[in-house]
């Protein structure tokens, strides 16, 4: 597993194309879309939904 | 300093950091108003370890280092301990951004994600990479 942090406004054509509205936002292998600060639970959640 | 709000725990944080983290930074000469920026952050860190250190590549000319960490912008920030874990900064650390990178330095040193016992036997499951692109803005 792998993470990247993106200072949105820095590159606002990532986040145009990841439809970044509010931050914090994660992005999980460009398909599901995490918004917020969530519990590490619903990260690793998300990361076996997107392997499945 | 790059963090105002809370500068010793950073400097007591990386100054006990016990294996070396390299920042490899990506900048180029054209196009990236925020590099100079960027690095003077990451110096400003490094200043603070004996094992944090600072190296710059070319974004455009040094294809080898942009392959081998698989950046594809500018300022780029690749925390690399004696094992690359994928840790990416893309942008100027700011606010609690900084807070964000120490966290990487220190996971990069240790080599340790820091999670649960529950959420590592969950992610053992995975069969495959995964990548997180977490958004954020400076603060």
């Amino acid at each position: 597993m792998t993470a990247s942090v993106i200072e949105a406004t820095e590159f606002p054509d990532l986040a145009a194309r990841y439809r970044v509205t509010g931050v914090p936002k994660t992005v999980v292998d460009d398909r599901i879309e995490i918004m917020g600060a969530q519990a590490e639970a619903e990260f690793v959640l998300q990361a076996l939904q997107a392997t499945g | 300093m790059p963090a105002p709000d809370h500068p010793r725990d950073i400097s007591a944080r990386l100054a006990a950091l016990a294996s070396p983290v390299r920042l490899v930074f990506f900048s180029q000469t054209f196009g990236c108003d925020t590099c100079f920026a960027a690095r003077r952050v990451l110096d400003q860190l490094a200043s603070l370890s004996e094992h944090l250190t600072v190296e710059e590549h070319n974004l455009v000319l040094d294809k080898d280092r942009v392959a081998e960490f698989g950046v594809d912008r500018a300022p780029a920030i690749a925390v690399a301990g004696a094992q690359d874990l994928g840790l990416r900064f893309y942008g100027v650390p700011s606010g609690h951004e900084i807070e964000s990178l120490v966290e990487a330095i220190e996971l990069a040193a240790h080599a340790a994600p820091g999670l649960t016992d529950e959420s590592l036997a969950a992610l053992a499951a995975l069969d495959r990479a995964v990548h997180l692109q977490v958004f954020v803005t400076p603060t």
